[in-house]
């Protein structure tokens, strides 16, 4: 059984883009072994020869015209919902 | 309760009814039921029917979205810190198409934040109250939704249902919940958890009403390019003689004796009917919980991997780089719940694990596809409880994730297959909590389904 430490946690967190407080972290630890115990069953399942499914729709290469659609929002209404702005761009704090 | 014909016919005007609808809304306040109302716009809206201006199969029926549906009128939070203050510059198809037929949203409505959890506990911003039993549970994620309907707030709500997040809730608050077959109708617009069995469906008061909001909201949508072509035709026409099979595995001791005896109760109005019940085996039942928390955190890492605080949303405050304020953002505007599937997906996906978890799983949805795909060919519907359990208490489950997944062990395994399945009450146990039934048929079934448990309802 794959058991999960507390540096794997703080890896997956990272890879997650995820900066967790300390305690979060080993709350997680449990959890995350819990859930993997729990479904670590899948294993015994035989697939040999088995085909992935990844949708259900059977729908394949769906397309539609090349044409521009007007979705009826504007420039200005986007750059709104950003936390900030500044000429016509999204601001965002300096980090290099 | 008020079906959306009585509503229609009860008030005289769109005003008056979307009156009635935000009082009663304050009237249930304690419910937190409700995360927003739109006010402003759903009365301009009625005064625009009441002068003649909108017209439709719905004109100047109030009715509510689960709060992970873009809306005009108010904020769409996916009851998460990261969307508090995300005002939608553009509504979903589904509430559009509604819109067109005269339809007035009234308000937003609670659920896990981003629609991750069975309980509408998970929700930024505090749980929704059960209908019928204020120390239990709405259930969830949709759970706003199932509260509006049964409290007769609304005639109908809308909400998402991803492995059980519309019908488990209908089950605890003794509303019909209709999960349509993957495809029927378009996401564009709603907050997208996992994309592979995430689908859009209703609640109402009955199967009819079901019918014809499934009926407006089915359909291509070039916004969406999983959306099916329309087949959904509502019909009151139920086949006779139908092959049910009730899922054994469904039925073990492990299930509520009282939700056993409901069930038990129904499939003895389905055999009073003429149909034919037989008892099935879906061995798979027992692994699709495993496939389930595989392939959805996998899914839902990659679709919460767009909230980095740059473009909407919440963004932290007082970072020096990068990482950190993709970091901070992200651990402060998600719930545990949410940090818990994003980091499980991440493990699934990551190499050295793929094969074993992820790749796996995939194989095991084939293995349940092809196990349904077999029942369906001697049955025409199979049948199962909607929970093991009526609505548990609040707090009951929290402090343990695995418990909480247990719940939607009966409702995962048709999101996996991409299968129409609905839930319909079946009565109450001695404590008076509801218990559902869920109905589950081959894809595009989905308005056979709902005829045949309108044939029972009068019953009810």
């Amino acid at each position: 059984m794959t058991v999960i430490s507390r540096d794997d946690v703080q890896h997956l967190a990272q890879l997650s883009s995820l900066q967790l407080a300390d305690d979060e972290v080993s709350n997680l630890v449990t959890d995350i072994n819990d859930i993997l115990g729990y479904i670590e069953q899948l294993g015994q399942l035989d697939t040999t020869g088995v085909d992935p499914t990844y949708q259900v729709t059977d729908l394949e290469n769906i397309g539609r015209s090349d044409a521009v659609i007007d979705y009826g929002v504007s420039r200005e209404q986007l750059l709104a919902l950003a936390p900030a702005q500044q000429d016509n761009q999204v601001k965002v704090p300096k980090v290099l | 309760m008020t079906t959306i014909s009585e509503c229609i016919r009860q008030t005289s005007s769109a005003r008056a009814r979307v009156e009635a609808a935000f009082e009663k809304a304050a009237a249930h306040e304690h419910y937190h039921a409700l995360l927003s109302l739109t006010k402003e716009r759903a009365l301009e809206r009625a005064d625009a029917v009441d002068r003649g201006d909108i017209t439709g199969r719905l004109a100047g029926v109030p009715f509510v979205v689960k709060d992970n549906f873009l809306a005009f009128g108010a904020p769409t939070t996916a009851a998460s810190k990261m969307l508090e203050n995300f005002t939608a510059p553009l509504q979903a198809t589904a509430v559009e198409r509604l819109e067109a037929e005269g339809a007035i949203c009234i308000g937003k409505a609670n659920l896990d934040a981003f629609a991750h959890g069975g309980s509408t506990e998970n929700s930024a911003f505090g749980p929704t109250l059960n209908a019928v039993d204020t120390t239990k549970v709405a259930g969830g994620s949709s759970g706003g939704s199932a509260v509006v309907t049964a409290l007769d707030i609304v005639s109908f709500a809308l909400g998402t249902d991803t492995g059980g997040s519309i019908r488990q809730p209908a089950s605890f608050n003794g509303v019909v919940g209709v999960k349509p077959t993957y495809g029927t109708v378009s996401r564009y617009g709603v907050v997208a958890m996992a994309s592979s069995t995430d689908t859009i469906g209703c609640f109402a008061h009955t199967t009819a009403d079901a019918a014809l909001i499934m009926d407006i909201m089915a359909g291509q949508d070039e916004r969406d390019m999983t959306t099916l072509p329309n087949f959904f035709a509502p019909t009151t026409n139920v086949t006779a003689g139908q092959k049910i099979g009730l899922i054994r595995e469904s039925m073990s001791d492990d299930v509520d004796s009282e939700v056993r005896a409901r069930m038990n109760e129904y499939v003895a109005k389905l055999r009073a009917a003429g149909h034919t019940i037989d008892e099935v085996d879906l061995p798979m039942l027992t692994h699709s919980l495993a496939m389930y928390y595989i392939i959805v955190p996998a899914e839902v890492s990659s679709n919460l991997a767009r909230y980095d605080g740059i473009r909407y949303g919440y963004r932290a405050e007082g970072v020096q780089t990068l990482a950190e304020l993709y970091g901070k953002t992200r651990d402060q505007g998600f719930v545990t719940e949410n940090k818990r599937r994003i980091m499980i997906g991440s493990f699934v996906l990551s190499s050295g694990y793929f094969d074993a978890y992820y790749l796996q799983a995939q194989k095991a949805r084939t293995l349940l596809i092809n196990a349904y795909n077999e029942l369906f060919k001697n049955y025409d519907v199979l049948l199962s409880p909607v929970s093991p359990t009526p609505a548990f208490g609040l707090g009951e489950n929290t402090a343990d994730p695995i418990k909480m997944y247990l719940a939607d062990i009966m409702t995962v395994p048709p999101s996996l297959a991409g299968l129409p399945a609905i839930s319909v009450p079946a009565g109450v146990t001695a404590a008076g909590l509801p218990v559902g039934v869920q109905l589950i048929g081959p894809r595009k079934s989905d308005a056979a389904l709902l005829a045949l448990a309108g044939s029972l309802e009068d019953q009810a």
